[in-house]
């Protein structure tokens, strides 16, 4: 067990736990946050996705006493317009992979407000969506000013 | 009054008898078109929840007290254990029980692939589990290993006796004909990989078992748990509110199910146990692989008088040997037609199904097929199959079928080829390409719904089905909010709890909508009556909003039941669709890109016309990683899996997604339900594949085989259609290249 102190969505936590504890299973075990989810839990698919000072990173293979900076999960993104573009576009089906998605999403626009087609593919790439909403999100992208 | 009737149910192709109880459904369909509410696209009811990463899946579920099971699975294709010792796990730290071959279904001393299920541990955490499993102490031995279907074809090893079919005089009808084209198909093994894992928590309550599981049919889970456990049904509880995705592979309950409700047991404890993503693809299902040895004749006018075809398929060490050959015997018009179907059983992980098992892999097969006859007749390809239009289904009448109308909404999509072709230069090839669909999607009873509705004029539909992400919860809805008359913001839907509903249909099969819907609007309908009833006696008039006769209901409420009626006896009940794909090939490297996909489906009245959309877009998609990217791989020597990681399995992203034009018939099947609606879960994945394949042949004059369509695949084609243009041209007649 090892002190850790971690800044999610703007609360402080200290906890106690495991060096070696990635921080996908601290955000879900320990705080509660289980917006993220896990999907494959070795940095393939992109369901994990969080911001780390507005990065996008994978929050399954990240150790949790190595983050340095502030985490954004899907719960401090809600209120994000890109969660009612997705709605609107139906960028979403069993919505597994969705608030990875818009993790990610959140993250392009805050650099590149008016992504092109071709930006969104390149951004978005490491995202797998078994369903295939891929056409309904870049247009949920395309369109998250309203 | 409820009716005891005798009738046929199908599921995913597959057909049983059984009795049934229903209610009278008098109800008249809806007029065509769109309507207040259905018809008209609707955004998800559940889609903020799922969105904003609120809505709890069964991987997010955290009972007080839980313990995590793992499980220790073979590393050998075909072994037995010999000797087992749990006491190495027993002795680690937080572990709670252990259970070995024979203490839980699904735990067996003899495995049957890599991957299947021998013993479990349940500790406090996962990774404690994890390590548990590891110290168990197991003595193999190792038994032979058949992985080649032809082999076990061969060696009679089948699952089950092969499947023969005859119609009319196949070899007198090949004798006959003007032309005859054969050739080998070959589909590969593709994995399922829903987002979340296969998983299950159990909990006992006292003589109570609850099931939380990520489920595509709560009451099949409901009632195998019950007859394994000899538990009496109602002690079972399923709950499924939310899933990440199935695809087909979550119809019933597995190992992991039995080893959880076992571990629950013994430790007196909450036991989840899930699959891990390597373990998801050794051990949660496929579809299978093919090999369809095929034949078709023709008549120089274009009328095919003979198919004939031996398919192979590769089921593993158990499954269901799927209906390959399906389309061959109802697609078309054809007079004499013969087949043998095999599942072979190899020690490879069991088949399951996977959105429209079979028809998937025998539509590849055959709708290449059609376009090599059409290549040697010298006939348009759309030309070819309006020619060999089938008017019924091997003599049964179809509810409805608009295939028709899908050719000629298809027209100016195709249309494009001549322009599309023409953009082609000396490296990038452009085609353009056709197949056609055909698979079920009628649905079925029994499934019932009940309709709650308030002095607030607000309503809740209830009844015990599961969204799997096809949007159940916004289509039942809305179906319910037009047959009440109130606005779609005011029916919520409440599901995924069989303590908590009425029984409800299986989400596969393309089911869901054409089961459901009809029971929710004939509860609609009871509720409606219902309150018609309360404004006769107020004396209010007819057209009196319904907000303003129940307002004095106070605590009251209006309750509706409704059930699903049966399917139209002495018919077929079908989905058609037509795909046009335009592709490019780059002929140096074998690159194939889809670059355009026109979709157009015959699925009787769309609800959702924006779900729908979506539906077609991810089975346009996943098909486009069965045809050009997706493998399962076996170690041909030990039969172990070597693409258990989700970057050795390549699936579609973002950036392999062509442009994809959804188009419906959108016309209520009238035979069908109240409703007239079928399901388009499963039809928009059917035809994609032979339509790439197609357009690849219009491209470049190659002739694909395999799936998937590796660059070693088209590269193979590519020099044998070389071989081929030259020889031709050797004999003097002009290069078709
Ligand atoms: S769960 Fe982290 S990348 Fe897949
Ligand atoms: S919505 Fe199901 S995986 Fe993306």
């Amino acid at each position: 067990m090892s002190a850790l102190r971690l800044t999610v969505n703007g609360g402080e936590h200290v906890l106690d736990v495991p060096v070696g504890t990635s921080l996908a299973q601290i955000l879900r075990d320990e705080l509660g946050l289980t917006g993220t989810k896990i999907a494959c839990n070795e940095g393939h698919c992109g369901a994990c996705t969080v911001q780390i000072d507005g990065v996008p990173q994978l929050s399954c293979i990240t150790l949790a006493h190595a983050v340095e900076g502030e985490v954004t999960t899907i719960e401090g993104l809600r209120e994000h317009p890109l969660v009612e573009a997705f709605v609107r576009a139906d960028a979403v089906q069993c919505g597994y992979c969705t608030p990875g998605q818009v993790v990610s999403a959140a993250a392009l626009v805050a650099a590149n407000p008016q992504p092109t087609r071709e930006e969104i593919r390149h951004a978005m790439a490491g995202n797998i969506c078994r369903c295939g909403t891929y056409p309904k999100i870049e247009e949920a992208i395309l369109s998250w000013q309203g | 009054m409820a009716r005891l009737i005798r009738t046929e149910k199908e599921v995913e192709g597959r057909f049983e008898e059984v009795w049934i109880v229903v209610e009278e459904d008098p109800l008249e369909q809806w007029p065509e078109g769109p309507l207040e509410v259905v018809g008209r696209p609707a955004p998800r009811k559940d889609g903020p929840e799922r969105v904003r990463g609120e809505a709890r899946y069964t991987a997010d579920l955290r009972l007080p007290g839980m313990l995590q099971a793992a499980v220790l699975r073979s590393p050998h294709a075909h072994a037995k254990v010999r000797r087992i010792d749990l006491a190495p796990a027993l002795a680690l730290p937080g572990v709670r029980a252990a259970i070995g071959p024979g203490e839980a279904h699904g735990l067996e001393e003899e495995a049957g692939f890599a991957g299947a299920a021998v013993a479990a541990v349940a500790a406090d955490t996962f990774a404690q589990a994890r390590a548990a499993v590891k110290a168990i102490d197991v003595e193999w031995e190792e038994l032979e290993v058949v992985l080649d279907p032809d082999d076990a074809v061969k060696r009679e090893q089948l699952t089950a006796e092969p499947r023969t079919y005859e119609r009319g005089d196949v070899d007198k009808a090949f004798a006959d004909a003007d032309v005859v084209v054969e050739g080998t198909y070959r589909t590969q093994t593709v994995l399922h990989n829903s987002m979340e894992t296969h998983q299950a928590i159990c909990e006992w309550q006292g003589d109570t078992l609850h099931v939380y599981i990520s489920t595509q049919f709560i009451w099949g889970i409901r009632q195998a748990v019950a007859q394994t456990l000899d538990l009496p049904e109602d002690k079972v509880r399923v709950v499924c509110e939310f899933m990440g995705g199935g695809f087909g592979s979550k119809n019933g309950p597995d190992e992991y199910t039995f080893v959880a409700a076992e571990l629950a047991k013994r430790t007196g404890r909450p036991v989840r146990c899930a699959l891990t993503r390597r373990e998801e693809n050794t051990s949660a299902g496929n579809r299978n692989a093919t090999i369809q040895r095929l034949r078709a004749g023709a008549r120089g006018d274009g009328t095919i008088v003979a198919f004939e075809g031996e398919f192979r398929n590769s089921v593993g060490w158990s499954g269901w040997n799927a209906s390959t050959e399906g389309p061959m015997r109802m697609l078309y018009d054809c007079e004499n037609v013969r087949s043998v179907t095999y599942g072979a059983k190899l020690n490879t992980p069991p088949m399951k199904a996977f959105r429209a098992p079979g028809f998937v892999e025998g539509t590849f097969g055959l709708e290449c097929l059609v376009d090599e006859l059409a290549a040697k007749l010298d006939v348009d390809p759309l030309e070819l199959r309006r020619r060999n239009y089938a008017a019924s289904n091997e003599g049964t009448p179809f509810s409805s079928k608009n295939l028709e109308d899908c050719y000629r909404m298809a027209e100016p999509h195709w249309e494009r080829r001549h322009e599309v072709r023409s953009r082609s230069d000396a490296v990038w090839k452009r085609g353009v390409g056709m197949a056609s669909q055909i698979w079920y999607g009628g649905g079925g009873p029994p499934s019932y719904a009940w309709v709650r509705l308030g002095s607030d004029g607000r309503a809740t539909v209830i009844t015990a089905m599961q969204d799997i992400g096809t949007g159940t919860r916004t289509a039942m809805a809305q179906i319910a909010a037009e047959e009440l008359g109130i606005p779609l913001e005011h029916v919520d839907v409440a599901l995924g709890d069989s303590a908590r509903g009425p029984y409800a249909s299986i989400s596969a099969g393309s089911s869901t909508l054409p089961s459901m819907g009809p029971a929710v609007r004939a509860a609609a309908a009871d509720a409606r009556e219902q309150v018609e009833d309360i404004a006769e006696q107020r004396g209010l008039p007819a057209d009196t909003p319904l907000q303003e006769i129940v307002a004095v209901l106070e605590e009251s409420q209006i309750l509706g039941k409704g059930a699903r009626g049966p399917n139209p006896t002495g018919m077929s009940v079908l989905t058609f669709g037509v795909h046009v794909v335009e592709v490019a090939v780059d002929v140096e490297t074998g690159e194939v890109n889809v670059e355009r996909v026109a979709a157009i489906h015959d699925v009787g009245r769309i609800v959702n016309p924006l779900g729908a959309s979506s539906q077609v877009e991810g089975g346009v998609i996943q098909g486009i990683g069965h045809t050009l990217s997706e493998e399962r791989l076996l170690d041909p020597e030990s039969g172990r899996i070597l693409t258990t990681s989700l970057d050795s399995y390549r699936m579609p992203t973002i950036a392999d997604v062509p442009e994809i034009i959804c188009e419906f018939v959108d016309r209520p099947d009238e035979h069908l339900t109240n409703l007239g609606s079928k399901g388009l879960g499963e039809p928009p994945i059917v035809p994609i594949a032979a339509a790439i394949a197609n357009a690849i042949r219009d491209a470049t004059g190659a002739e694909v085989h395999e799936l998937p369509i590796s660059r070693e695949e088209m590269l193979r084609a590519l020099r044998e259609a070389e071989e081929r243009a030259r020889e031709k041209e050797k004999r003097g007649a002009p290069a078709a290249v």
